[in-house]
């Protein structure tokens, strides 16, 4: 087995104990990466120069007997999360050239751990899109198919772990951003409770619904990065001081005796009729397991995808206000006054979806229009929220597939924008609630597609994602299926 | 001719004085080089969060309980967004929906007596950077180190009828925003920035007439010519049958005219929204006493008392109260020296003189209170006459030192001995029989000279009291 293939747990292991150094196990990953990149695209950047410093650093901290708990773990970070000196771009021109002067939170604390970072990852432009062909540096693709999109919008991040360039990866979640990217590339994705990971120093799509969460090859690697990322940061007001529990403890822990709700409004048509079956064959595996599977419903859930494009660019419109061109990024040339540096600068350095949802924003806050838009999805969200407070009366968590289909091909839903919306249909609700989701593979479609399923679980809860995931994960052990690249 | 009665609303911009800004660890001082006092959260810099400066709130509470606004409990920031260079994040967070305070009063004093004015509401907002114009060259530069300073912003009702009342109103603001020591009321630095709303309607009418916004004013008389001038226009325009124009105009004080703004004047749609990264601020009861327990005595209550506990004139204790350090001060002397009357005579005459000439105020006065109370003192015991007290108090002033040791430096102590100022009156006496017998002519106005002659003789150490009688009886015929 190749060091590239291993999980950050076992990895570590071998660090630990001598048995391999950080800069072998980096060097096995550019070596993959040199081989692979070119097919799969993942990265925006390579981070070769400081990755390697710090791999030096891990080696010298393992000899002295310090060792976190990503102590030389190559881990790729999605380019959206701001890096000290590095270049963030967020797939956009409009940063092409942006050095941020300061680490993300999330940056900081995988630093603090040990972890070596491999590169940046490609993603849509802004996080806006569910496909990652949006993205001004060109299309990811999706390692278990070429001609595949692999997800989005953290599909750069999700890529990269299914193709073996880093341990594990970063993303970001507003609608689905990561959990959609896991399922379609056959990756472990989740999308933390609003307010448990910082979003400090995370570029914002949609500041209410934005949370930071991992991509990892299993479950255990999963509760892993979580205890490294998650905590109150207080430079985020809406982080929030709740103690973290240590998540590796919900690992290996039978489920017996759970509720599953299974939400009636999640498996109605428009299912892949192969995801649908992998999907359900989970369910009774972990039914068979001694868990119980009630059916529940979530009434609102049908408003999930227009109250989410509602509010998502409305919150973008403003938040992306600041790439103006005045202090930092892509300015245009030789404007003839400010409102035209505004215009020519905008309209060149953002591309066509984000200028779309900038123009959607920009229309629901407007005077005379709020009240209908914007405000009347505020008070629809709050009924999705009360729908999930209900339904965890009920049940322990949550089961839906992740997406309604396996991943589809590249191009195939650029120029239909409410299809694209759509696929994520599963996964918007979590992020209008404020609840965590895990996207955990299921099996496969008869192409060869990985599927995922989706459980979710109340706020600060994380711990029985962990739980149901990593049970899940026993029933179905991972198959040794791997993309052939 | 039909007669129009004015409609303003005020609108106040103070700036709080917390040592840091708003939503981060930045200076607020006023004058470092351009874009020293700035971080990556007041450059609007991607991934970045504010987060909420508890002084401020606590500084904006202050102001609210001195107007007797009711606070909300929950409040929260909202965004308003519209693109300027000097506005990084191009949105300002302020306050919208659920301000910070509401419906709150003042009660101010006019020529026609005291009169309530009311006012809307207080929020708290962040205040935008700077644009520095290069005539020169085809460049604007930004200076951001204003941005993200905490502001509050004061609207009343339109309860404002005359310029004069304009002014009363915003002096009263002024005044109590200096007394809290939440603002410094610098106009000249735009601390205190205001902007006006004016109407006119048929007197007796209820509906308003079209308005116009007056900004740029940035002194109080500026204020008050620039609503006088503008109602003038107003008044002109309607009784020509013609039609107000809804537009800002800006004041342009060297022509004493209001002018239309140009160019930026554009319908702008701020498309407020609550402010996502700002969880709602929660003031409860146990913050708010708190925080009233810190409220000074504010002005015109301090007035009415001092005016009923001194039995001073209303004009004195308007001149008294108009600083807290000034009002502090006058209190410490008049409660050591026990005579309040002279005490307010000494600090509004010859000492307030003497800062004024040094641009001083009381907070640095070199005399302190105390001495000055001894001072009294020793005047009202006949040690040193009024007259001595006056050089004195210069050289109090000057050196810093305490009178007891001027008035024994320099032998100012008076005389009150009976004979030997019988002496030294004799001895004039008989050096001018010409004006005795004027006097005892009955020419009484001669007394004066033979006071003089008097103090002169005795380098102005003659107790006055026992100079007058002694006078008296020896030139009486």
């Amino acid at each position: 087995m190749e060091l590239y293939e291993l999980t950050v747990h076992e990895l570590h292991e071998k660090l630990v104990s001598g048995e391999t150094t950080a800069r072998e196990v980096l060097d096995a990953y550019y070596r993959r990466i040199e081989a692979v990149e070119d097919r799969v695209h993942a990265y925006i950047s390579l981070m070769k120069e400081t990755a390697y410093a710090q791999a030096e650093e891990a080696d010298r901290s393992i000899r002295e007997g310090r060792i976190g708990p990503l102590t030389g773990v190559p881990i790729a970070l999605k380019d959206i999360c701001c890096t000290r000196g590095f270049p963030t771009t967020c797939a956009s021109r409009i940063l092409e050239n942006f050095r941020p002067p300061y680490d993300a939170t999330v940056v900081a604390r995988l630093r603090a751990a040990g972890a070596v970072f491999t590169g940046k990852t490609n993603m849509d432009e802004f996080a806006m899109g569910s496909s990652t062909e949006t993205s001004y540096f060109g299309v990811t693709r999706n390692p278990w198919d070429l001609e595949r999109i692999p997800g989005g919008s953290s599909g750069g991040s999700a890529a990269a772990v299914a193709a073996d360039e880093c341990a594990a990866a970063i993303g970001s979640d507003t609608g689905g951003s990561i959990r959609q990217p896991a399922a379609l590339c056959g990756v472990v994705g989740m999308k933390p409770t609003y307010g448990r990971v910082s979003r400090f120093g995370l570029v914002a799509f949609a500041s209410s619904l934005d949370q930071i969460g991992p991509f990892t090859k299993d479950v255990r690697d999963c509760a892993i990065l979580m205890n490294v990322i998650a905590g109150h940061d207080p430079r985020e007001s809406t982080s929030v001081p709740v103690e973290i529990p240590d998540y590796r403890a919900f690992l290996d822990r039978s489920v017996e005796g759970w509720k599953i709700g299974i939400p009636r409004e999640y498996f109605m048509e428009g299912i892949d009729p192969e995801v649908r079956a992998a999907v359900e064959g989970a369910a009774r595996a972990l039914e068979g397991s001694g868990a119980k599977l009630i059916e529940v419903s979530l009434p609102h859930t049908k408003y999930c995808v227009a109250v989410y494009y509602i509010i998502a660019p409305a919150e973008a419109s403003s938040n992306l206000a600041r790439y103006d061109g005045v202090r930092y990024g892509f300015r245009a040339e030789d404007p003839r006054d400010l409102l035209e540096m505004y215009k020519k600068t905008r309209s060149a350095g953002f591309g066509a979806e984000v200028k779309r949802r900038i123009i959607i924003g920009t229309y629901v806050l407007s005077s005379g229009y709020y009240e209908a838009y914007y405000k009347k999805a505020s008070q629809v969200r709050a009924l999705i929220r009360e729908d999930f407070d209900r339904v965890f009366a009920l049940c322990d968590v949550i089961l839906t597939p992740t997406t309604p289909t396996a991943a589809f091909r590249l191009g195939e839903k650029l120029d239909d924008p409410i299809q694209m919306y759509l696929s994520d249909i599963f996964t918007i609700s979590a992020n209008l609630a404020g609840i965590p989701g895990i996207s955990v593979p299921c099996g496969f479609t008869g192409e060869g597609l990985p599927v995922g399923v989706q459980f979710l679980a109340p706020h600060f809860e994380e711990g029985r994602l962990i739980q149901i995931g990593s049970a899940l994960s026993t029933l179905m052990p991972r198959e040794v299926r791997r993309p052939r690249l | 001719m039909m007669e129009y009665e004015p409609v303003i609303g005020l609108e106040v911009h103070a700036q709080l004085l917390t040592s840091s800004k708003i939503f981060c660890a930045c200076s607020t001082a006023f004058g470092a080089p351009p874009n020293t006092n700035t971080c990556p959260v007041c450059l609007g810099m991607p991934g970045v969060l504010p987060v909420l400066n508890r002084k401020v709130v606590e500084f904006a509470v202050k102001m609210a309980l001195a107007t007797n606004c009711r606070i909300n409990t929950y409040n929260r920031f909202a965004r308003k967004n519209y693109f300027y260079p000097d506005l990084p994040k191009g949105y300002q967070i302020s306050q919208y929906a659920l301000p910070l305070a509401e419906d709150g009063h003042l009660i101010v004093e006019t020529a026609a007596g005291k009169k309530r004015i009311g006012i809307t509401r207080i929020h708290m907002e962040e205040d935008a950077g700077k644009l520095i114009h290069d005539e020169h060259n085809p460049y604007s530069y930004v200076d951001l180190n204003r941005t993200g300073v905490p502001l509050i912003e004061i609207v009343s009702e339109p309860d404002i009828h005359s310029a004069e009342e304009a002014a009363a109103y915003l002096r009263a603001l002024h005044e109590i925003l200096v007394y809290l020591g939440i603002c410094d009321g610098n106009m000249e630095e735009g601390s205190f920035r205001c902007d006006a709303n004016v109407s006119l309607r048929p007197k007796g009418q209820e509906a308003f007439g079209t308005r116009t916004e007056l900004k740029n004013m940035n002194s109080f008389r500026n204020v008050q010519r620039a609503l006088e001038y503008e109602i003038k226009r107003q008044e002109y325009i309607l009784e020509g049958g013609g039609e107000i124009v809804q537009e800002t105009r800006l004041w342009d004080d060297s022509q004493g005219v209001t002018n239309p703004m140009r160019g930026k004047e554009e319908a702008h749609d701020y498309r407020y929204f609550p402010d996502p990264d700002l969880v709602t601020v929660h003031i409860d009861e146990t913050w708010i006493e708190e925080i009233r327990k810190t409220l000074p005595e504010l002005p015109m209550a301090r007035r009415e008392r001092l005016q009923k506990e001194y039995g001073l004139p209303a004009y004195d204790a308007g001149v008294l109260t108009s600083s807290r350090a000034l009002a502090d001060y006058y209190e410490e002397a008049a409660r050591l020296c026990g005579a309040p009357k002279i005490a307010a005579n000494w600090v509004m005459g010859d000492l307030l003189k003497l800062l004024n000439e040094e641009g001083k105020t009381f907070d640095a006065c070199p005399v302190g209170a105390a001495s000055l109370a001894r001072m009294i003192r020793l005047i009202e015991d006949g040690t040193i006459s009024g007259k001595i007290a006056k050089e004195l108090l210069q050289e109090m002033y000057a050196a810093g030192k305490e009178p007891e040791e001027i008035i024994a430096e320099r032998g100012l102590v008076q005389i009150t001995d009976e004979g030997a100022l019988k002496a030294v009156i004799e001895e004039i006496l008989a050096a001018n029989p010409a004006q005795v017998a004027q006097y005892r002519a009955g020419k009484e106005k001669v007394f004066g000279f033979f006071v003089g002659q008097a103090m002169k003789a005795t380098g102005g150490k003659a107790n006055p009291r026992l100079l007058n009688d002694l006078l008296k009886r020896m030139l009486a015929p």
